[in-house]
């Protein structure tokens, strides 16, 4: 991968408030080790030589979901131009472990990163044409102005990071 | 309208602008300047429209079609697909899928329009609005005042009031934040315990049924996953034929609305979706917030139900009506509210039917409510055409708005009567309103104005005349009438003649005589005269009539044709003869350039848009090409306040204005609202004077800043030059009266 979408996407996550942590694979449980707050809530990631630590709860209750401090999943893609992540399955609980704790933790590997909307689209189209069931496009942490001013943290998360897995 | 109709409908706006008008124009002002930016951004912006609207033009074509193969692939997924005929159909199904249980719903206007929770609630059901705005309503119970922010009219201080009323925190809550966290606490309790999980749909795809949820809050992902059913409502417009489609309407919607690049999600569901469910609630609510005792596991999501409701509700009828096709190309991104300067001031609960707002909300309202619905608000799209440009899927929505004030000119039916027909000069019904008649018929007004000035002047300041006239027509008193001129600009140029002759002219042109120019302001004709003619331009003056603005803006569309096609046959000679048509009036340039499509054959509206020009840009041109910007007035530094025209803007002819003032050597500073609030008659009609001088005030504010004060005030169009004149104390200008040396 050139570098170039690499630039633009980090410019991308700057712009929406969203961290970006570079590290390869073998690196990834120190990179995420300073970014993880307990209690965690994860689902499996599906990158080689990539697991989540024991600390992460991958089989959450109701409460485990509700107290989470951080969430951890998998990204299908990320699109540089926009500084998106696409959150993709349903049955090991992507979406509600994105969605319930404070801080998603995204990981991303370096070849998922697509330029733009356009290549994001043929992409998603294929996914869904083959099964995938959900994919949410996911810019920046949740956020409403319907209280009078803008606040981060609405349904969802109050903070995003991306961790790029830069040799997957 | 009758007088009391009149000023209930006075009394309403009033009373709107000093309660909701201040929230509304702030959070309107902010989406509007962040499209401006956000879609400045985007390099391929005009090409992503074109490709939107031939998507939708498409889809709509091919609609009974889509609507089969998304039933198909909704079914093969394992779903369900009902396609409602009206809302009752809908409603009874809708709660027969949700059969009393507890139903959370992410923000839908389709849902809204069916009244879907009143028929929930009659059934037992129990129903939250998820979505912040939609909560705040709930809790108030309002109804929306804009179509993407619904709560948009209320401040965080009443929201603040509110709350703290209803729910009677333990502390009072203030700030933004801790209502947005109360909010989600209440509305998390109300998920967990929730059964049915009710969404709308911003697209359905019918090639694989999947579902384009765009949201920034995250609770429509929430009422998804945490329930066992998934109910989607959306009318039948929604579906599009593939998931490579959503393309550039992803790119789009969110600019286009509330100028954000891409809201916080955009989700594709292709339910039913096998998130881990939370199963059926069991009230997990305590102190420590929502879930905070619930040890349950999470359940397996397979066996998930989804119900796909589409509604016809008057969508298949809209599709065979030429009028209101367009409408069903809207992807509700609330452009044409935010850019509109009316909506920006009073809100959707005056500029709104029962169920929509803003521009476009015409011809939903007419299509799915009626024509009784569209006819409460109608009126207030003046036809400025700034949304115009800033529709995603480019419906020309004043044109819908034209047709349907039409359509209630003439009244359900359509009757003519045939005696008051035949003694009116138009090509009206008897039945339409006398406020409207006067205004569409100006030039005949002008006409005769002209004729007996001064007496006509002086009848109609007087005192008796006025209060009559407010009470018959509806003619505000508050306004000052335009003076008519004994001359009109034809006569003065008869006699006159040109002063440059056929062989060293450059061009000749043929200079428009716009009703307001040729009886009322003819001092800007005549600076034209000049002007052209120090650039050596041969100039001719025909008596071509009234552009059919005039009746067009009242909704009278086959008086507007008539006139359109007697100034095409006054200005043909001189198109055919290879001259050029110079044009004053900004909103008489945009009928020749925009409307005239609609009202004249095809190669008369080419020939006469193809050879017809903005009077400055014309002059531009004329620089461009070698003429000498020393034959004209300079200058020398005069600070100049210039307010551009909505039509022109539209049009994108302001930098041609600016452009050679700036070449003359003035200095100019430039207003940026989208319209001064005049707009033609609307500020002359009594029902809507209030609303007139508060849009109007927001440029006169602009105008008053320390660096604007002592600038002199310059405007291209009449109405415009009307407005400041009521509402400054310095006499403002038609740009061209600059450049005349006289």
């Amino acid at each position: 991968m050139s570098t170039e979408p690499l630039a633009t996407f980090e410019s991308s996550l700057t712009d929406v408030g969203v961290e970006l942590v570079r590290t390869p694979a073998e690196g990834f449980e120190s990179t995420l080790a300073p970014l993880l707050e307990t209690p965690a809530v994860g689902t499996p990631l599906p990158f080689e030589g990539v697991s989540l630590p024991d600390a992460v709860e991958t089989d959450p209750t109701v409460r485990d979901l509700e107290a989470a401090r951080t969430g951890v999943t998998a990204a299908g893609y990320g699109i540089a131009d926009y500084g998106s992540v696409v959150v993709q399955g349903g049955a090991d609980g992507e979406e509600p472990v994105s969605l319930y704790a404070d801080e998603h933790v995204a990981v991303l590997a370096a070849g998922d990163l697509l330029p733009d909307m356009d290549a994001a689209f043929d992409r998603l189209a294929e996914d869904v044409r083959s099964g995938t069931g959900q994919a949410v496009i996911a810019t920046g942490p949740s956020a409403t102005a319907d209280m009078g001013a803008l606040v981060k943290g609405a349904h969802g998360p109050i903070d995003v990071t991306v961790v790029l897995l830069e040799d997957r | 309208m009758s007088v009391d109709d009149r000023r209930r409908k006075a009394e309403r706006i009033r009373h709107l602008l000093d309660t909701e008008g201040e929230s509304v124009h702030r959070n309107t002002r902010v989406f509007n300047e962040g499209r401006y930016e956000s879609t400045a951004d985007l390099e391929d912006y005009e090409a992503l429209k074109e490709e939107a609207r031939a998507i939708k033009e498409d889809a709509i074509e091919r609609l009974p079609e889509l609507l089969d193969r998304v039933t198909e692939a909704v079914e093969a997924n394992g779903g369900t697909v009902y396609v409602a005929d009206d809302a009752a159909d809908a409603n009874r199904y809708v709660t027969e899928v949700v059969d009393g249980r507890n139903v959370v719903k992410s923000k839908s206007m389709t849902s809204e329009e069916i009244d879907v929770n009143d028929a929930l609630e009659a059934s037992g059901a129990d129903v939250w609005e998820t979505d912040l705005a939609e909560f705040v309503l709930q809790v108030a119970d309002e109804a929306p005042s804009h179509i993407v922010a619904p709560a948009i009219h209320k401040s965080r201080e009443e929201i603040a009031d509110l709350f703290n009323e209803v729910f009677d925190p333990d502390e009072p809550l203030e700030t933004a934040e801790e209502l947005t966290r109360f909010a989600r606490g209440y509305l998390g309790e109300r998920i967990l315990d929730a059964e049915v999980g009710m969404t709308g749909a911003n697209f359905v795809t019918a090639d694989t049924g999947t579902l384009a949820l765009v949201t920034s809050e995250g609770n429509a992902r929430k009422c998804v996953q945490a329930t066992d059913t998934h109910v989607a409502i959306a009318g039948v417009e929604k579906v599009i034929p593939s998931v490579e489609d959503l393309q550039p309407f992803v790119e789009l919607i969110g600019r286009s609305g509330t100028g954000q690049d891409i809201t916080s999600y955009v989700s594709l569901f292709t339910p039913p979706g096998d998130s881990p469910t939370f199963g059926r609630g069991e009230g997990a609510g305590s102190d420590d917030g929502p879930g905070a005792d619930d040890e349950r596991p999470l359940e397996s999501g397979d066996d998930r139900e989804f119900h796909l409701v589409l509604i016809d509700n008057g969508r298949m009828e809209m599709r065979e009506d030429d009028g209101l096709r367009e409408t069903l190309y809207c992807i509700r991104c609330s452009a044409c509210a935010n850019s509109c300067a009316n909506f920006q001031h009073v809100g959707g609960h005056a500029f709104g039917g029962e169920t929509y707002s803003g521009g476009i909300a015409t011809g939903w309202e007419a299509g799915v409510h009626g024509q009784d619905s569209a006819a409460e608000f109608n009126d207030l799209c003046t036809g400025c055409s700034r949304c115009v440009n800033q529709c995603p899927v480019k419906i020309d929505i004043p044109w819908i708005n034209t047709v349907v004030r039409d359509r209630i000119n003439r009244g359900e039916d359509g009757d003519l009567d045939f005696l008051v027909e035949g003694l009116t000069p138009d090509e009206e019904p008897g039945g339409i309103d006398l406020q409207k008649r006067l205004f569409g018929n100006f030039d005949t007004l002008a006409r005769l104005g002209s004729a007996f000035a001064p007496l006509s002047n002086w009848v109609a300041r007087a005192g008796p005349a006025r209060s009559l006239m407010e009470r018959t027509l509806g003619v505000d008193e508050r306004r000052e009438l335009p003076t008519f001129e004994r001359e009109s600009l034809v006569d003065w140029f008869a006699d006159r003649g040109s002063r440059v002759g056929p062989d060293e002219a450059r061009r000749t042109v043929a200079l428009y005589p716009d009703a307001y120019t040729n009886y009322v302001r003819t001092e800007r004709g005549k600076a034209a005269v000049r002007v052209l003619e120090a650039l050596d331009v041969r100039v001719e003056v025909p008596a071509a009539g009234e552009s059919g603005r005039a009746p067009l803006s009242q909704g009278m569309v086959a008086t507007a044709r008539s006139n359109a096609e007697a100034v095409y046959e006054a200005l043909s000679p001189a198109v055919a003869a290879g001259h050029d048509v110079v044009v004053i009036e900004p909103s008489d340039l945009a009928m020749f350039h925009r409307e005239y499509e609609r009202l004249l054959p095809e190669d008369a509206y080419d020939a006469l848009k193809g050879h017809s020009y903005e009077v400055m840009e014309y002059v531009y041109g004329l620089l461009e090409n070698g003429a000498d910007v020393d034959a004209l007035s300079a200058g020398d530094g005069e600070r100049i306040a210039y307010h551009s025209h909505c039509q022109q803007r539209t049009l994108d002819l302001e930098p041609y204005t600016l452009a050679v003032l700036e070449e003359s050597g003035f200095d100019v500073v430039t207003s940026d609202v989208e319209c001064c609030g005049m707009a033609g008659s609307f500020g002359y009609k009594s029902e809507y004077y209030e609303l007139s001088v508060d849009v109007g005030e927001t440029l006169v504010d602009q105008f008053s800043t320390d660096d604007a004060a002592d600038r002199t005030v310059v405007a291209s169009g009449t109405s415009c030059l009307e407005q400041l004149d009521a509402l400054l104390t310095r006499r403002p200008a038609h740009p061209v009266r600059l450049l005349d040396g006289r």
